[in-house]
């Protein structure tokens, strides 16, 4: 049996999207425990090493992603375009995310204003989809995330995402500033 | 005060709108000043209203609610038979609620900005060129019933309806119907004004019907007749009526003036 290790390497290197422990395991033919304990120490590695390229555990896979520091020259090369998200956008996808399914009435009394081109642009985009109907008159359509949100965002799975804040007051205005990169704080592929 | 220099664009909506007011106020949320507040939106609005800004409603709704709800807090308690007052629910109650509600998502769009985002911060090796690929079994989930009406709709989108008009002038003239009109009435006593219409399908046949008739009247070839107030009107030749003479009475009012 070759060494899973740089085989596991190969594996994400060459795959086109994030892979999914039980794939890679079902390609190297090795238990799913073993092929996660061989993800987490090419993790720790790249994490250690100077490298320019990390693991990232993303929509329920795994990912080798340029690190985040290194953007301005990938962007350079300048192959894909990011998304800019309007603000509307951004926060209809938030909505989305925490409390699919959700209807577009939902969101729009959450908002205050019509989201419905807003929602057509996310549709458009895949990153949200349509889930079904809500079994109420007028069976709305009910919203959710997709895979390519997860992918976009670099978030392992829904419940990975960052913790809402209940607020019982005014927040202070955060500071925006944009593009300020920071690898996720939790250890990728853990 | 300050002047306001608000720019609609760098509002979300209303609420946010209002989530600045009261942070720039620095009151607390609980306990809104609602007239000050509400006279500061006015005058946000006014001000939009004055560079004429197409103005999204959403904001004139809102500038409703808070009238709706300082006339609320302006009026007494409501009092029960005994001379209680009712605990009623503060009439700020509901705004403060979906202004916390707003602010949460509002953060959380802030949050989910900041993440590393791909083709931003983080890029992946471009995908292998599709050829290559193959089947990648294993990696198929179902289908579901509205995903694969989004494939439909986005094949429709490919290949818009072809909307095509067929623009031909109508040939049918005034001078036609005549001679139509003068041929029907060939050998007849008379034709009734149904008739007459009852194969004119389209408002402009009608119309041309119409005026030919007027004009084969005009031409004094043609005798409009009515029997009684609202009753059948008769077209007929003006050539039986000179076989008839001293029929109808010359009414140079009416129509059918010999």
């Amino acid at each position: 049996m070759p060494d899973l290790k740089p085989l596991v390497e190969a594996l994400l290197f060459g795959a086109d999207g994030p892979l999914r422990l039980e794939r890679l395991a079902e390609v190297v033919e090795a238990e799913c425990s073993t092929v996660a304990a061989v993800l987490q120490v090419l993790a720790a590695d790249y994490a250690g090493q100077p490298r320019g390229f990390f693991l990232q555990e993303v929509a329920g896979g795994y990912q080798l992603r340029t690190r985040p520091e290194y953007a301005d020259y990938l962007r350079r090369l300048g192959r894909t375009r990011a998304f800019k998200f309007s603000r509307p956008a951004l926060e209809t996808l938030a909505i989305i995310a925490y409390r699919q399914p959700v209807t577009r009435t939902e969101i729009e009394y959450l908002r205050g204003v019509d989201s419905g081109s807003v929602l057509k642009t996310l549709l458009d985009k895949h990153l949200v989809r349509i889930l079904g109907k809500k079994d109420v008159p007028g069976k709305p359509a009910i919203y959710g995330t997709t895979r390519e949100f997860l992918e976009l965002f670099g978030i392992p799975d829904l419940a990975a995402l960052p913790t809402l804040k209940e607020f019982s007051e005014l927040a202070a205005d955060p500071e925006t500033d944009e593009g300020s990169a920071v690898l996720p704080a939790e250890e990728p592929g853990a | 005060m300050e002047p306001f220099t608000v720019h609609l664009d760098n509002f979300a909506g209303p609420l946010d709108l209002l989530l600045h007011l009261i942070k720039k106020n620095e009151v607390e949320i609980t306990d809104i000043p609602i007239a000050e507040i509400t006279a500061q939106y006015l005058a946000v609005i006014d001000v939009l209203q004055t560079l004429n800004l197409d103005m999204a409603g959403e904001f004139l709704l809102m500038a409703a609610t808070l009238l709706h709800i300082k006339s609320r807090m302006l009026l007494p308690q409501a009092v029960d038979d005994g001379g209680e007052e009712i605990d009623e629910e503060d009439p700020r109650a509901e705004l403060v609620r979906r202004l916390l509600e707003y602010q949460k998502y509002k953060e959380a769009a802030i949050r989910l900005d900041q993440l590393p985002q791909l083709h931003r911060e983080l890029f992946v090796r471009a995908a292998p060129a599709p050829e290559v690929l193959e089947g990648g079994e294993g990696e198929f989930a179902a289908i579901g019933l509205y995903d694969l009406l989004q494939a439909l709709q986005h094949l429709l989108r490919e290949r818009p309806a072809q909307m095509v008009h067929d623009v031909y002038s109508e040939q049918l003239s005034v001078a036609d119907r005549i001679n139509q009109i003068l041929t029907a009435l060939q050998g007849e006593q008379s034709l009734s004004f149904s008739e007459l219409f009852a194969t004119q399908k389209t408002r402009h046949e009608v119309i041309v019907t119409f005026l030919a008739m007027l004009e084969l009247v005009k031409m004094r070839l043609v005798h409009l007749l009515q029997s009684q107030r609202f009753g059948t009107i008769w077209l007929t030749p003006a050539v039986q009526e000179q076989l008839l003479p001293g029929d109808a009475e010359s009414d140079e009012e009416s129509l059918g003036y010999a």
